[in-house]
């Protein structure tokens, strides 16, 4: 299976995915430069962190008009994976391929540690191979990442199964003090209606090696390959 | 035609100075070309007070790869790879523009390390700050977090280490030094020498603006607020990063001769420094830099400070590589000028020939001064004060004033700050920031790391330079140490006041001694730095504060510890019983006064403390390791403890009668080369063992285990007050 990570002017956790997927996850990968117009060939995207364009305006605000955004859409519409984090959440968002918005943390401040994520459902790709209920240990960065939605789009993501991921003390109990930035309904994680397109704020390509803290993050980014093995077969 | 007093003061220059000028151009510089002169001898790109002084430190040993000099400094990591660091202030514009003066510290440390062909793998950042009673502070402390933050986070370089530390001196004066650490393969490492003339000068990153002129001349006068107002940059670390990302392109070819980055004095001391160094001449035309406003001459030019800029000495037939490499990341590159054989610097202007000068006479003709250097009396004096006069300690305080000094901000938590700044980007972070004495950053590819740490007890320098000055280097060999690293090189900040006031140059030469004697006796060679001197208000300088940076070498990135101790371990004092109350964080925070002889320090004894931790965390042999510094031997062991949330039950009366009988003393008193080490009760026996045999004194503390720390039968301290004390004492505003 092969993996594309896109690299926008500014994105800086491209290597990181690169590295995941290749010494983590011992799969397939290439670098996607942000004014190529094609994805041809890729099996799964992944849009990486970062600070795309500077994020000057507003995180991934800029980065949706990137060239190499059609594709990007044009391979969602198709129903094939695609999995932002971090910036590339935000990007998700600001292209309209993802509901919500990633507003500025409640404390104000850029926010680095690790948290627990409760998996909230196996219909995505990168959940598949993972039970729900499941409690998974991810570092966070970001100083935009407070979840938002309208109180009907939040209603509607609870009835079509999209919050993929939501902020969970280590028991898997959803409190305001695991929650690190705000987020509406303890939400770290969405996708879109079909499923194909996931997005959450820690970072899965972080902990891919039990000698950086841990390997959750291969959960997710491995969860893709049972999926792809299938429709292989 | 004479030079007024005002033109000087502009460019920072004394009268002498020019007249020398004069006599080595055999006539009036012209005004482009003095301003180049005011720079380039400026304290800061001329080290006119301290080089004499340098000279000390030892700058060579069999890992040191390229020494003082060049942008930065490159150690042997095996593997056929190097290791570039070095560390610099940006005090100055931080006190006036705390978030832009601190992020552009930053990014252009950074700078040097690309520019060496490295990529930059971990920042680190000291900082001195006045008390936080005081808004003013609080508001520098905060914005300097938030632009090192912004700046790093942005980069996606973590910020993996640092310290943090509080004095009265600082108040209108912090200081921000900031610290980069690069990988390069031996073949990348790229030197900033220009040589082959005809070969092209290109300026590649931002446009040039009018920000930040004079900002050398303004970094080497006190009182810069009222000579020097609107010299502070803005940074703008996306651009960096694709100047970053093209640079580190560019010399995978085989095209670049040399590369500078334009940082202080811009785009003269870049040109004047990439010539001299290569004993050529450059000879450049300011028509054709990119600029960001109409109407810019020559003199603004030659002097912006402008950041995310870069100088490249290319061969002829590599520029359509370079604009190729520089358009795909939307970046800037000018062909400028080209290498001349005269070895002048020579600035044209649409044609017209506007400064004129060899290169060397910027350089190699900058004068040096050394001044008369004498003790301030008040300082031995107050060296002079015994600090066992005082009453001791009474046992039923003990409780108190562990809690106060665990939650004074010397010592506090900086899990605040901390949070901030990105330390999990680039995967390679094995010993978080907070986890240990130094931070251990893996390099992939291989089975190695890197720990690393900044470092520097102002009080103890200040009270005793030369001693302090040792200790400084001591200890952050001695946190490097304690993660399993075996210290291998130092790059250092000087920071001090005004050195023509004999009191200041006193402590700026025997810190320097200090220092440099102990590098030489633990083999910890000098191999980048920075000076910053005018550090002072209103003729009160700060802290002599010679920050330094030590890196460390792990052979086997498994075989590392933390600061953790487990319930079940159990305690090993290494190292000296005596400790002293002189210069120590307990006479300050309870007795009020900064005074008494820091401890002493025998550099044999420090070198086998730390060979011995070394081999005990290499043999898998011990859980975790913490120096003990600030607070002494109670604070560290309660750091030990909060990190692994255990209490613990001690034993510490052997230490009684080599602290005079005094409580405080073995409690709080500090002294160098100690470290508390916890060990599994099951290798107790071949850790004393291990450490009998390299003779070093090692005492049995006790065991972890319970909610409380019980020491000597005095009243118990619970941990979670611990722990509550430590984790609140600093607050961001």
């Amino acid at each position: 299976m092969k993996f594309g990570v896109v690299t926008f002017p500014g994105s800086n956790g491209d290597h990181d995915a690169l590295s995941a997927i290749e010494l983590g996850l011992r799969e397939e990968v290439a670098p996607i430069w942000h004014k190529e117009r094609s994805v041809d060939g890729f099996d799964a995207l992944i849009i990486p962190g970062g600070f795309s364009y500077g994020d000057y305006l507003r995180g991934g605000a800029i980065a949706r008009f990137s060239p190499i955004m059609d594709a990007v859409a044009e391979f969602a519409a198709a129903g094939k994976p695609v999995l932002g984090m971090c910036n590339g959440f935000q990007i998700l968002t600001e292209a309209g391929l993802l509901p919500g918005a990633l507003l500025r943390n409640q404390s104000l401040r850029f926010s680095c540690k690790w948290v627990n994520v409760r998996v909230e459902t196996d219909r995505t790709p990168f959940t598949q191979a993972i039970d729900p209920g499941t409690v998974l240990r991810l570092p966070i960065a970001h100083g935009e990442g407070r979840y938002f939605v309208d109180p009907e789009t939040l209603e509607q993501l609870k009835a079509r199964d999209q919050i993929v991921f939501r902020y969970t003390d280590a028991h898997g109990v959803e409190t305001d003090e695991a929650n690190p930035n705000g987020s509406l309904d303890n939400i770290a994680g969405v996708c879109n209606e079909a499923g194909n397109v996931v997005g959450l704020m820690p970072h899965p390509e972080r902990a891919y090696d039990a000698l950086l803290g841990g390997d959750d993050g291969l959960k997710i980014l491995g969860s893709v390959l049972r999926q792809h093995a299938r429709q292989v077969a | 035609m004479t030079v007024t007093d005002q033109t000087l003061r502009e460019v920072a220059l004394t009268r002498e100075e020019y007249d020398k000028i004069v006599a080595l151009l055999g006539r009036e510089p012209s005004p482009v070309e003095l301003g180049m002169f005011g720079a380039m001898w400026s304290e800061h790109c001329g080290y006119k007070h301290s080089r004499p002084l340098l000279r000390m430190f030892p700058t060579e040993g069999e890992r040191v790869l390229q020494g003082p000099g060049e942008n930065a400094g490159v150690i042997d990591i095996g593997d056929g790879l190097g290791a570039a660091f070095k560390i610099e202030s940006h005090n100055h514009p931080s006190a006036i523009e705390p978030y832009q003066g601190a992020a552009t510290g930053v990014g252009g440390i950074v700078r040097d390390i690309f520019t060496m062909g490295a990529r930059p793998v971990a920042l680190l950042n000291s900082l001195r700050f006045g008390p936080l009673t005081s808004a003013r502070n609080r508001y520098l402390l905060s914005g300097v977090v938030g632009g090192i933050g912004g700046y790093g986070n942005c980069l996606g370089i973590p910020t993996v280490a640092g310290d943090i530390y509080f004095a009265d001196s600082y108040s209108s004066n912090p200081l921000v030094n900031a610290m980069a650490v690069g990988i390069v393969r031996h073949d990348m490492i790229t030197r900033a020498r220009a040589s082959g003339p005809g070969n092209l000068v290109v300026l590649v990153g931002a446009d040039t603006g009018r920000d930040g002129i004079h900002g050398a001349t303004f970094a080497s006068v006190d009182n810069p607020e009222e000579s020097h107002r609107g010299v502070v940059q803005v940074g703008n670390p996306f651009l960096e990063k694709l100047l970053l990302e093209a640079c580190l392109e560019l010399l995978e070819t085989d095209y670049v001769v040399a590369m500078q980055d334009l940082g202080a004095a811009g785009l003269t001391s870049s040109i004047v420094e990439s010539a001299s160094r290569g004993g050529v001449g450059i000879e450049i035309d300011v028509a054709h830099v990119s600029r960001r406003e109409e109407g810019m001459n020559a003199y603004e030019i030659m002097l912006s400070e402008s950041q995310e800029r870069m100088l490249v000495i290319v061969r002829e037939d590599g520029l359509d590589a370079v604009r190729e490499i520089f358009e795909r990341w939307d970046l800037n590159s000018d062909v400028i000028g080209k290498v001349t054989e005269d070895g002048n610097v020579r600035v044209l202007e649409h044609g017209t020939v506007v400064a004129d000068v060899p290169a060397t006479y910027f350089t190699d003709e900058c004068p040096t001064y050394v001044r008369p250097s004498v003790e301030d009396p008040a300082v031995a004096e107050l060296r002079a004060f015994d600090p066992d006069i005082l009453p001791d300690l009474n046992p039923d305080q003990f409780g108190d004033t562990l809690l106060t000094l665990l939650g004074s901000w010397n010592i506090c938590s900086r899990e605040p700050v901390v949070r901030t700044y990105d330390h999990t980007i680039m995967s390679n972070t094995v010993l978080p920031p907070l986890d240990g004495d130094a931070a251990v950053v893996r390099i992939k590819g291989t089975n190695r790391a890197l720990a690393m740490k900044t470092d520097c007890n102002p009080r103890y320098v200040y009270l005793d330079p030369y001693v302090g000055g040792q200790h400084v280097v001591a200890e952050t060999a001695r946190n490097v140490a304690c993660t399993g690293a075996k210290p291998a090189a130092l790059t250092n900040c000087l920071n001090f006041g005004n050195p023509e006031r004999p009191p200041v140059y006193y402590q700026l030469e025997q810190a320097i001694r200090g220092m440099a004697e102990a590098a030489r006796a633990l083999e910890t060679p000098v191999i980048s730095g920075n000076v910053s001197l005018y550090n002072e208000t209103d003729g009160v300088p700060v802290l002599p504060t010679p920050t330094v940076g030590m890196v460390g070498l792990i052979d086997d990135v498994e075989r590392h510890v933390g600061m953790a101790a487990r319930r079940g371990d159990e305690l090993i004092l290494i190292g000296p019983r005596s400790a002293t109350l002189g210069a120590s964080e307990y006479l300050s925070m309870v007795h009020d006064r900064v005074a008494g002889a820091p401890p002493g320090i025998d550099l044999q004894v420090e070198r086998t403390v730390q060979e011995a931790v070394i081999e005990l965390v290499a043999g898998g042999l011990i859980s975790a390791a913490h120096d003990t510094s600030e607070g002494g031997l109670a604070v560290a062991i309660a750091e030990m403890l909060i990190a692994g949330d255990t209490g613990a039950e001690l034993d510490l009366s052997p230490l009684s009668e080599a602290n005079g009988g005094r409580l405080d003393r073995m409690l709080f008193g500090e002294a160098a080369s100690r470290v508390i080490v916890a060990v599994e009760p099951a290798r107790r026996d071949r850790v004393q063992q291990k450490l009998d045999e390299r003779g070093v004194e090692h005492l049995l503390l006790g065991r972890c285990g319970g909610d409380s720390l019980r020491v000597n039968g005095l009243p118990e301290v619970p941990i979670e007050a611990m722990s509550a004390a430590w984790r609140t004492g600093l607050v961001l505003d």
